[in-house]
């Protein structure tokens, strides 16, 4: 058993970054994910030595990132929406190059500078690419405080598994609240670097570079087709979701982070009035969990998908059933949450007052 | 002359050298620069530099987005490419990570001048302890002869094609100058690579800069006042004469702060 700590979820997400060995964190204040950089202030180089930078901008700590990334260390930044959209460009040249990152974004609600409350007007954004070009991030969508913490160190393997930028979205609830939550145990910083890391030529060696530049399309088609072969890998070996009652529901509530946390209860109500309903919280947004919407599809009367944006997640759900079954969707915008009453409501009123058939 | 054996004869004597490659640190592959271009010239000198001081093992380069932008392909050291204008916040992520290794970045005036303005002038003002090359060639190299944030008043380029006019595209930017009033920065210097006389005192200033790095001195930067030939629409030796007569009227050259000095 780890320590136990009663902890606000930016925080948590803080210290799993220090316990997890990481090297350094860059990043720029934006509410509502500021404690981060202000946790980390405190003493985390202090602790293990880690770099820890205010940087001038997003787009300054992602290239920081990129740099310190490219030796081959582990490295990670913290954003809320529009630092993210700050952040794409160099987003797209970290998976071009293959550079292994975490970064995390405390989704607020927009467009534009919108508000500090929460949202998740971003999936678009993290799970279809954001920057430019043909690439994924790899998403992972915490729905609790604990997950902020367990999302960091897996996240970090993930991302040097597969040499790719991963993307942990959150929200502006699950930074803000206080939860109990179980930490791992300090784990050392690495001493040993990869063989692809920039950390000085090799004696008897020619020099190691790194680079999202190859002039030739067939050279870049290359580049392309490996990337696709990465994304094959993932959605083929690390598809993660959670689910409940999957094995009795007619119905099915699905959500990711905050948006699923509320369905769950919203499910214990409706299944209080006699409703089957089960519940799909995909955890990886990319690599999506198509497979079990398909298997459940022909198998329940419909799907309600709920998220705090217009509809965003419900494109992959519709994809994923194949119109096998009838997916409809109920969602707040712009920091509004929705409360599990109303989305009971919503329910009743697609499906079961003479909408379902 | 006459009774002379030419098929024996070997000038690859050390009296007969007049040109010779630092072979283990710059690449055995032709430039891909135009010719008379001093890109070619400073990446030469600076890799005699890596090699005579031996720390081609114990640097790390960003090469830029720029005609440069292909650096690593010449220098035989470890690099990264960076994105448009970041090279000085790329620089910064290595060299905190790793801040017992020599660290450089080597940019042209579009790219540390204008799109990488903000990171050039944090990481000065953080007193990054690395060094910048600033290749000043008052016009944008690789897109084909635009304006630059250096282009001279009355300068013809594509996008200001009848001369850059103050009154609505500003004035020519003296980074240098500039970035000298920061006290995180420990050395500038504007030199230039257009003559003899010049490319040797480049090539010191840059083993001076490498020299304050080893010292923890702060940022220094090497501004090389030099010519694109191509963009010009002029010869290599007009380019240089250009560069000699207007550029330099504009950008003169010298030390403009040195490590405890002015
Ligand atoms: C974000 C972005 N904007 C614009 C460009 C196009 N671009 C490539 S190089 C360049 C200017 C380079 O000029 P300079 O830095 O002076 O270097 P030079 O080519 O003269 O050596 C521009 C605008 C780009 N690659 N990326
Ligand atoms: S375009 Fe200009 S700066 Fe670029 S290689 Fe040619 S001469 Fe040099």
């Amino acid at each position: 058993m780890g320590e136990i700590r009663l902890m606000k979820g930016n925080e948590a997400l803080a210290e799993a970054m220090i316990r997890a060995g990481c090297d350094a964190y860059f990043g720029y204040p934006i509410t509502p994910q500021s404690e981060v950089l202000e946790y980390l202030s405190i003493d985390a180089t202090k602790r293990t030595g880690m770099v820890v930078l205010q940087a001038e901008s997003e787009v300054a700590a992602i290239n920081m990132i990129y740099g310190a990334a490219g030796c081959g260390r582990r490295v990670m930044t913290t954003s809320s929406s529009p630092g993210i959209s700050l952040m794409q460009e160099g987003l797209s040249y970290i998976a071009s190059a293959g550079l292994p990152c975490v970064v995390a974004n405390v989704n607020r609600g927009g467009p534009g500078l919108g508000t500090i409350q929460p949202s998740q007007g971003d999936y678009f954004q993290s799970v279809k690419g954001g920057g430019h070009g043909d690439y994924h991030l790899f998403v992972l969508a915490p729905s609790s405080v604990q997950e902020m913490v367990d999302f960091v160190r897996e996240g970090f393997d993930i991302a040097e598994k597969y040499r790719t930028p991963v993307m942990i979205l959150s929200d502006g609830a699950v930074g803000q609240m206080m939860e109990k939550v179980e930490l791992f145990d300090q784990m050392p910083r690495k001493t040993e670097f990869p063989d692809w890391a920039t950390t000085g030529r090799k004696r008897g060696q020619d020099r190691t570079y790194i680079t999202s530049l190859f002039i030739k399309p067939e050279k870049m088609e290359m580049i392309n087709l490996n990337l696709q072969a990465k994304y094959q890998a993932m959605i083929e070996n690390e598809v993660r979701y959670q689910s409940f009652h999957l094995d009795d529901c007619e119905y099915i509530f699905t959500g990711y982070g905050l948006g699923a946390r509320i369905c769950q209860k919203a499910m214990e109500m409706g299944r209080e009035k006699g409703y089957k309903i089960g519940l799909i919280r995909p955890i990886t947004l990319f690599p999506f969990p198509t497979t079990i919407f398909n298997e459940m599809a022909s198998k329940v009367k419909g799907i309600l998908d709920v998220e705090l944006n217009a509809g965003q997640m419900v494109e992959d759900v519709r994809l994923s059933v194949e119109g096998k079954t009838k997916v409809d969707f109920y969602g707040r915008m712009g920091g509004m949450i929705p409360s599990p009453d109303e989305i009971l409501n919503a329910f009743e009123e697609k499906f079961i007052n003479g909408g379902a058939k | 002359m006459s009774d002379m054996n030419f098929d024996r004869l070997d000038i690859r004597t050390d009296d007969c050298m007049v040109y010779e490659k630092p072979l283990d640190t710059l690449l055995d592959v032709p430039f891909h620069y135009c010719p008379g271009c001093a890109h070619s010239t400073v990446h030469k000198i600076f890799m005699e530099v890596c090699q005579e001081m031996e720390i081609q093992y114990d640097i790390v380069g960003v090469a830029p987005v720029g005609c440069s932008v292909f650096a690593y392909h010449y220098l035989n050291v470890d690099m990264q490419q960076a994105a448009h204008g970041r090279a000085c916040a790329v620089a910064t992520g290595i060299k905190r990570v790793m801040p017992d290794k020599l660290v450089f970045t080597y940019q042209g005036d579009g790219d540390l001048a204008a799109i990488g303005t903000a990171e050039t002038v944090h990481a000065a003002n953080r007193g990054e302890n690395f060094l910048v090359i600033f290749i000043n060639n008052g016009i944008y190299g690789m897109t084909s002869g635009q304006m630059a944030p250096t282009t001279l008043e009355g300068m013809v380029t594509t996008t200001s094609p009848h001369g850059r006019d103050i009154a609505t595209q500003g004035y020519p930017l003296k980074i240098s100058e500039l970035l000298a009033n920061l006290p995180g920065v420990a050395y500038v210097t504007r030199q230039t690579a257009y003559n003899a006389a010049g490319v040797r005192k480049t090539k010191k200033a840059l083993q001076k800069a490498i020299e304050y790095q080893k010292k923890k001195l702060g940022f220094c930067l090497v501004e090389v006042v030099t010519n694109c030939p191509s963009n010009l629409k002029m010869t290599p030796l007009e380019s240089n004469k250009f560069v000699e007569e207007q550029m330099l009227a504009f950008y003169p050259l010298g030390d403009i702060k040195v490590p405890g000095g002015k």
